[in-house]
């Protein structure tokens, strides 16, 4: 679906990684961790078409990122939901409708019931109407992944999507994105919380990645 | 048909798409004022140009069929010289009618300058008559010959001296409303250029989300787009409205009116200002498009 193909991105003149290979089959479930500033969110972005690399290759779904106009990006991303640390809402809307934005931008017409269960299944109902700003950052991250997944997504990436809120809530947010993942989503998640991998252990078959010293490493055995 | 409906379209915008983008209350008032005052002055652009062209009009068409010729004589003479100039222009072809101006006449020609009471009779004044060419006109250089050979003192003055002066002046009032109008769109459309940057800069980071949900640029195009149509089109029939009641408001034509009195619309003409707001729309559309399609670009 995403594949890297020996890829590296510079910028400013250093070089952040080389040689990369990566491949995200269908339904698999991968974490990425490493320290900060080792470019796991630069990664990401090169997985939904938002940077292109410096070199080597990026196939999404097969087609070329460095070949792909602009309208063909956003269309790719709408076959990609992403989560990010600092989620991104438009402020002035409401909860629903920041939700089912990416339907809106597609020309789609939002269901109110599939809506209403997909508020349902990240526990937003009753902030449905409030502003984004009202949120807590938990719930931030609930809107933010619903946004990913309205969409119907075959790749869900998250960036740092538990960076922000307590325990309780990472192991909520973990669990939503290990049941995408049964549903068939192909699942990225970068972070370095390591108490969330291992919390993942018991309920999916993940490979972690480990993104350090420009490469991408297998993270010892896979979990 | 397919294209018809991809125009409309484009110009109907998204409702959608405009919800996504926040009001600015900056970029809103300065498109509003923009519009509405490049309007108001578009009237008037307007309003001279078709005043001009029917002044031109107006001129050409009265003096190009009139013409006058003064006789000079001695006060015993001035009689018999009129009288013989007379007999020439009855048998002149291409003159439909000549006649002597009274002394009444006469008298209001003058009073501009000497006043009401001058004593016309007692003063050196030339005889002046008036001639009526027909639809053929005449020859004005046999005319003058044969009232060089019987009337010493007539001079004949077929108005061409002053008339092509006159209308070409009026040519080019005309030309500079149009030119007027011209500029006045190039502001608006720069103004308006303007005002979207400022809108596109403000909302880098509703542009930002937007591509991330994967839409495309002329969506988020549209959403400016529709906004600055909408209220270029609000203040230029603003702008219009006012411009067109100043125009009403002005001094009506009168017997003493001079050129200014006359500027205005008349008759079907008054549905021209309709057109301003369209084409205000029209300028705010494209030019909104432009920046917004650009700056896009610029921005991935």
């Amino acid at each position: 679906m995403i594949e890297l193909d020996n890829v590296a991105y510079s910028y400013g003149g250093g070089e952040l990684f080389s040689g990369l290979d990566l491949s995200l089959a269908p339904g698999s479930f991968h974490f990425l961790t490493g320290p900060s500033g080792t470019g796991k969110t630069t990664l990401l972005k090169l997985c939904y078409g938002e940077l292109i690399a410096t070199a080597g290759q990026v196939r999404l779904f097969g087609e070329d990122a460095r070949a792909l106009d602009r309208d063909a990006v956003a269309l790719t991303r709408r076959r990609i939901g992403v989560v990010h640390q600092d989620c991104q809402f438009l402020d002035h809307l409401p909860v629903a409708e920041n939700i089912a934005l990416p339907l809106t931008v597609a020309g789609l017409p939002a269901m109110p019931d599939d809506l209403r269960d997909l508020l349902g299944w990240v526990g937003l109902t009753r902030q449905a109407a409030q502003r984004p700003p009202e949120l807590s950052g938990g719930e931030r991250q609930r809107a933010a992944l619903a946004r990913a997944v309205i969409m119907s997504p075959e790749v869900i990436l998250a960036d740092e999507p538990t960076g922000n809120v307590d325990p309780e809530m990472s192991q909520r947010l973990l669990a939503l994105l290990v049941e995408l993942n049964k549903m068939g989503k192909t699942v990225l998640i970068a972070t370095h919380d390591m108490s969330l991998i291992r919390a993942a252990k018991p309920h999916v078959s993940a490979r972690v990645l480990r993104l350090a010293d420009r490469k991408l490493h297998l993270a010892g055995a896979d979990l | 048909m397919q294209r018809l409906r991809r125009l409309f379209d484009l110009l109907a915008g998204d409702p959608q798409a405009e919800r996504a983008v926040p009001p600015t209350g900056f970029t809103a008032r300065l498109t509003v004022l923009t519009a509405g005052a490049m309007a108001f002055l578009a009237v008037f652009a307007m309003a001279l140009s078709l005043a001009t062209g029917r002044l031109a009009d107006r001129w050409a068409a009265e003096l190009a069929q009139t013409s006058t010729l003064r006789i000079s004589a001695p006060q015993g003479q001035l009689d018999a010289q009129t009288e013989a100039a007379l007999r020439v222009l009855q048998t002149t072809p291409g003159v439909a009618e000549a006649r002597a101006l009274s002394a009444d006449e006469q008298r209001a020609l003058l009073a501009p300058w000497f006043g009401p009471d001058l004593p016309i009779e007692s003063l050196p004044v030339p005889q002046l008559i008036e001639i009526i060419e027909d639809a053929d006109g005449y020859d004005p250089a046999g005319l003058r010959a044969r009232l060089q050979a019987e009337v010493p003192g007539a001079v004949l003055d077929d108005h061409t001296r002053w008339r092509e002066p006159l209308i070409e002046a009026a040519g080019r009032l005309r030309l500079l409303g149009l030119v007027s109008m011209g500029l006045i769109a190039v502001a608006t459309a720069a103004m308006i250029t303007l005002a979207a940057n400022a809108a596109l800069a403000a909302n880098a980071q509703v542009i930002r989300v937007m591509r991330l949900v994967g839409a495309k640029d002329i969506y988020i195009a549209r959403a400016f787009v529709r906004r600055f149509t909408l209220r270029a089109l609000i203040g230029a029939a603003l702008g219009t409205l006012a411009g067109t009641l100043a125009v009403m408001l002005l001094p009506r034509t009168d017997a003493a009116g001079g050129f200014l009195t006359g500027l205005g619309f008349q008759g079907l003409h008054w549905l021209w200002p309709l057109v301003i707001p369209i084409l205000a729309a029209l300028v705010a559309f494209v030019a909104t498009r432009q920046a917004a399609l650009k700056t896009l670009r610029e921005q991935s």
